[in-house]
């Protein structure tokens, strides 16, 4: 197996010969207890074009899973599909009920956070202002303020900007505005589209700490998608590998991690 | 001078209500990109609403709360049960609905209450205020509501949360979805909201150019001039545009002949369209290729 087919662009033909190695091959987290997330046969397209063909996938709950893949892969129409910004097949549970067929704006009401591939921001609109539209959903509008003090906490850059209209932030500063907004929500499961996007690798780095300092304190499930494939397994507790709509492989993070042959071929690091 | 400064005058209370109607305008825009050209009509319908809860006896503030009410609730429903289904549709399909709403709300307002032009009575009284002789007390009252409209759209969308959804609804609607705004009644609200400040400007102005099914359509030639002069996504802008335009046309009347009047909107939307057409506070939008 040679590390260049792993990372091509075009890994179709190849895809195919690769069973789902490992483990759970039905593709679950495989734990006792329910989980926050558990996906059945996910399937989606864009017009006449599959993208995903019936993908099993799970977040434990306030787990960390991992979506690792090439570009083209369906990382982002994966969680598009999740909270049903398209056209989608399959079943979908948060916490063991049915959500797929909702309307996306009932899935978030439910406490599924997104952020979005190209970061969604608001962008003739306030930094605060794209943070209180985080909250739009909550009910308990004193602690909204403190919400928003604690996300300048995480990045004081927001802060200094918060009269400022977000369009004019740099891309990092949207990543960190889009991150917080969608903390805003205290979600019970959120999405990450490539959080470290455009970001510096020290912001890299303390984001993924945020994130996983989030997740123990507030217990928060996390659907990660990222092409930083040793930064999201270092926070993942299980992955899942895409190949052009397909998983070819998911297991424990730590396992993937350290199977070289694994890492050299799909992760290219 | 003092022709001049009552002309000004009487500009400004007109201007605020080709404001009013220019804001109604923006509000659609910004939520649909798209000019609603039954926006006026939408007007006469409730004015004459309004004419008809004041034949039957209800006291004048009575009949505005019910009227503004009442239109609020038509605009929802329009949107709700017409626009919905086209919003997907192209262009020329939704500007084709927006011209038969004006068509259709012309006839059945003629149809029902009859072309004959009806005296509208203006709730402030004859004789000027304050002893003035510059301006008349329905056009110091006029502006004074359009004033007090204006202020109030201001705060909601300014300070409250809903005002921030619809906002934000309007210039994203799938970020707005991804944070639980239910967009589809935002953009609801928004038809309700124009209906609505359209109504109290057809009630303003239906005094001074007497009700009749087709009082409306210089109105909103004239708003529509505002709102392309001010800007079309520019609610500020618009507004100001409105009292501009208000107050040019009547100094063109005064001075240069009545019958350039309606010219004079029409100098200014093409003026507007061939020099700045994002107007004064407008965005100039650029796409990336």
């Amino acid at each position: 197996m040679s590390t260049t087919a792993a990372r091509g662009t075009t890994a179709g033909p190849a895809a195919a010969g690769h069973a789902p190695r490992e483990g759970s091959a039905d593709g679950t987290a495989g734990r006792g207890a329910p989980s926050l997330l558990d996906v059945r046969g996910l399937a989606a397209q864009y017009g006449p074009t599959k993208v995903l063909h019936g993908i099993d996938f799970s977040v434990g709950e306030s787990g960390i899973t991992a979506i690792l893949g090439a570009n083209g892969a369906g990382k982002t129409t994966l969680l598009r599909a999740v909270c049903n910004m398209i056209r989608t097949s399959g079943e979908v549970r948060l916490a063991g009920e049915r959500i797929d067929g909702l309307q996306t704006e009932s899935i978030v009401r439910r406490g599924v956070a997104h952020v979005p591939d190209g970061r969604g921001t608001f962008m003739n609109l306030s930094v605060e202002e794209n943070l209180r539209l985080g909250a739009h959903t909550r009910k308990d509008r004193a602690e909204i303020g403190d919400d928003c003090e604690r996300m300048y906490a995480h990045f004081p850059r927001l802060k200094e900007r918060r009269r400022q209209q977000a369009g004019t932030l740099s891309g990092g500063e949207q990543q960190m505005l889009a991150v917080s907004r969608a903390l805003m929500l205290r979600p019970r499961l959120l999405l990450l589209d490539e959080p470290s996007f455009g970001l510096a690798p020290l912001i890299v780095q303390q984001l993924f700490e945020i994130l996983r300092g989030i997740n123990q304190s507030e217990r928060i499930g996390m659907l990660l998608v990222e092409q930083n494939a040793a930064m999201a397994l270092a926070l993942a507790d299980h992955a899942y590998l895409l190949e052009t709509g397909r998983v070819v492989m998911s297991g424990p993070a730590e396992t993937i991690r350290s199977d070289e042959s694994i890492r050299r071929s799909y992760l290219g690091y | 001078m003092d022709l001049f400064l009552h002309q000004i005058l009487a500009g400004l209370a007109t201007g605020g209500i080709y404001a009013s109607v220019a804001l109604a305008l923006v509000m659609i825009y910004q939520a649909t990109h798209l000019v609603n050209f039954a926006q006026g009509e939408m007007a006469m319908f409730a004015t004459y609403l309004a004419w008809a809860l004041l034949q039957a006896g209800v006291p004048y503030w009575g009949a505005f709360a019910i009227t503004v009410a009442s239109a609020f609730v038509l605009g929802v429903a329009l949107e709700r049960i017409v626009i919905r289904p086209v919003e997907n549709s192209p262009i020329l399909v939704i500007v084709i609905v927006f011209i038969a709403l004006l068509v259709i709300f012309n006839s059945v307002a003629g149809w029902i209450f009859s072309y004959t032009i009806k005296p509208f009575p203006s709730p402030f009284p004859a004789q000027p205020l304050f002893g003035n002789s510059y301006v008349s007390s329905h056009e110091l009252g006029s502006t004074a509501i359009t004033l007090v409209v204006l202020l109030l759209l201001f705060v909601f969308f300014r300070f409250t949360p809903l005002g921030l959804a619809m906002r934000a609804a309007a210039q994203n609607p799938v970020s707005s979805r991804l944070v639980g705004i239910r967009v589809g009644w935002m953009l609801a609200l928004g038809w309700g909201l124009a209906a609505a400040i359209g109504a109290v400007a057809g009630m303003m102005v239906a005094p001074t150019v007497f009700l009749e099914p087709n009082m409306m359509g210089g109105v909103l030639l004239y708003a529509f001039a505002g709102a392309l002069l001010g800007g079309i996504d520019s609610p500020g802008g618009a507004v100001l545009g409105g009292f501009i335009v208000g107050v040019l046309e009547n100094v063109v009347g005064a001075y240069v002949g009545t019958e350039l009047k309606l010219t004079l909107a029409l100098v200014v939307i093409v003026g507007v369209l061939v020099v700045r057409p994002s107007g004064m506070f407008g965005r100039v939008n650029v796409v990336r290729v």
